[in-house]
């Protein structure tokens, strides 16, 4: 199979183009719910003009709920690409690794013991740390000829291990209540959300994307090979440490405003592959926009699909991440039954 | 051969853990010379190269053209030696002109979509020297095992950098491949060029090389010109093996022919 390598007038076209996704889904986002909205209120409302109630749907009610999406979609689009790159392997993803479950056990735990009141930023922090925790220890496990069957497996057990911790925690919370709070916590919802959410995760999604992005061109240089990207001056244990830094910023942030919403990170950079085609500093960009584009469509489409109760994002990613996972495996078979990274 | 050395390495020691890899080796070697390094498996020749590259932590001094190594950092290093690794592994379909473009990374072009002047023209000597202009713009995972070696070779050449260390460069390619790369080298070599070559060939390894250095359990045992180097003692001493010896088109012939 011969293709084309993807000139740069096609990247630039398919990034524009995710960039008019973004705004166009996010003027739905603003649009939709009890009180419906036409694209042109909306534009109104934000320029400054629009009435009292207006302005308090739009700018109050559903304005943080569309940042909060593109943020985190963007940092779970760009961790999976970065991820991938970092292990040169495209079923590396936050979720696989455990990251986004590490970070719900840091939150959940301060929650129960009753710190998270302490100070506002102590939930993302703790969240912080967990992540990173658990993206070093595996990177640790997986030592340096990172294999797949090894990545996978260490973040099967650590993503196990961070969910009987949460469940543990749960378990033990003197009060049912906060459990059950907890429990739908976890499960990744948007709805809600007020500008002190932004306030809590955007500084530290921030930090992450440019700790990611700052390592942008070294990725391509481990498409030789961490031995050939030494050579090549690149410092491979700073890479790793930034990756991992940036990751546990990013997801640490938005698990604690949103809870654990997945596999964004894993799909989104397949889904730009056939487009920008499989330089991995290339694909981290779109793979944030693709990610900010995923979550806007999956919490709006939460909004509109009818039912008795509130359908949360996080569950809405996973129904749709799970299968795409599964038929990344099936077409990978052969790679993966070789047990060959 | 000294006075005009542009790798030269004093009492240069390696521990791997507890192991020690590399014992107590010297050496000085002067451009526009083709290297061989040979030795049975697990003799230290990968680790040589490494330690020489700086990839490695290591005891001893190395200097490269008169500047010590651990005085440079880590992207000045990547300017003077070219380091072609075993395998010519890459991870992910990139098109091969932006495989040798990263043969510039060193030299601050980390784009390859927006290469200098000066970068694009180091990116073009170098592939119509390893011949892959051709296959600029086919992904590297679609080649054959003999048109991805030449690509490695591109990717290292691009480097333009004073020494050229290559890991079993013409390991799993087929004879005239395996010819082809040595030759490239070789004339490499002739364009004033330091290159070190790892290879279990020993054939391949008289017949290019204008200096063979032979390892065994991390020491030099014997180095110099191929027929000296190579002598029937070393052969039976260090490989315990007796080879066949000849001459032809004034070059020296050695085959591995029997045990000792």
């Amino acid at each position: 199979m011969v293709i084309a390598p993807v000139a740069g007038r096609q990247r630039a076209i398919v990034t524009l183009a995710l960039c008019a996704g973004v705004a166009a889904l996010t003027l739905v986002s603003l649009g939709i719910g009890p009180v419906a909205l036409s694209p042109a209120t909306i534009l109104h409302v934000l320029l400054g003009g629009g009435g009292d109630v207006q302005r308090i749907i739009v700018l109050e009610i559903r304005l943080p709920r569309a940042i909060l999406a593109i943020a985190i979609g963007g940092i779970l689009g760009l961790s999976g690409a970065a991820l991938q790159g970092l292990v040169r392997n495209p079923l590396a993803s936050p979720s696989l690794f455990g990251a986004p479950q590490a970070a719900a056990f840091g939150a959940v735990l301060l929650i129960a013991l009753g710190w998270a009141d302490i100070h506002s930023f102590a939930l993302p922090v703790a969240a912080i740390l967990a992540a990173f925790t658990s993206v070093f220890v595996l990177l640790v496990i997986a030592g340096r000829d990172t294999s797949l069957l090894i990545l996978i497996l260490a973040g099967l057990a650590i993503s196990a291990l961070a969910g009987a911790a949460t469940s543990l925690t749960m378990n033990l919370s003197s009060n049912p209540f906060a459990a059950l709070e907890i429990a739908f916590w976890l499960l990744g919802s948007l709805e809600d959300r007020s500008f002190r959410h932004v306030a809590l995760a955007l500084p530290f999604i921030a930090a992450g994307a440019v700790a990611l992005m700052s390592q942008r061109h070294a990725f391509r240089t481990l498409s030789l090979g961490e031995e050939a990207a030494l050579s090549l001056g690149v410092n491979v244990g700073r890479l790793r440490l930034w990756t991992i830094l940036g990751v546990a910023l990013g997801i640490g942030g938005a698990v604690a405003v949103a809870g654990a919403i997945g596999f964004i990170g894993l799909v989104a950079p397949h889904l730009m592959r056939p487009l920008i085609g499989y330089d991995p500093s290339r694909l981290l960009v779109p793979s944030a926009l693709t990610g900010a584009v995923l979550l806007l469509a999956a919490d709006i489409a939460v909004r509109v699909i009818p039912s008795t109760s509130d359908i949360k994002v996080g569950v809405l990613t996973a129904l749709i991440g799970v299968p795409f996972f599964l038929y990344l495996i099936v077409r990978e078979r052969r790679a993966l039954g070789g047990g060959v990274a | 051969m000294s006075e005009d050395a542009v790798l030269v390495a004093s009492s240069l020691s390696v521990h791997l853990g507890k192991r020690l890899v590399l014992n107590d080796i010297s050496l000085a070697l002067p451009s526009r010379r083709l290297v061989a390094l040979v030795g049975p498996n697990g003799a230290g020749k990968t680790t040589l190269l490494r330690a020489l590259a700086g990839l490695l932590p290591s005891e001893g001094r190395i200097e490269i053209r008169g500047d010590a190594l651990s005085s440079l950092s880590l992207r000045e290093r990547a300017r003077r030696f070219a380091y072609l690794p075993q395998g010519h592994q890459v991870h992910w379909p990139l098109p091969t002109r932006d495989v040798v473009a990263l043969g510039r990374y060193p030299h601050g072009a980390y784009d390859p979509g927006r290469l200098t002047g000066h970068d694009a023209d180091a990116v073009a000597r170098a592939m119509r020297m390893a011949d892959v202009l051709n296959l600029s713009d086919r992904r590297v995972t679609e080649l054959s095992g003999g048109e991805r070696s030449r690509v490695a070779l591109a990717r290292v050449l691009a480097v333009e950098a004073p020494v050229l260390l290559a890991n079993e460069p013409t390991a799993s390619l087929d004879p005239r491949y395996q010819i082809e790369v040595l030759v490239k080298l070789r004339a490499t070599a002739d364009n004033g060029t330091l290159v070190v070559v790892v290879t279990h060939d020993l054939g391949l390894a008289a017949r290019f090389a204008d200096i063979v250095l032979v390892m065994s359990e991390g020491r030099l045992v014997s180095q110099g010109p191929p027929a000296g180097a190579l002598s029937e003692a070393v052969m039976a001493e260090v490989f315990r093996i007796r080879t066949y010896r000849a001459d032809h088109e004034r070059e020296i012939v050695l085959v591995p022919w029997a045990e000792v």
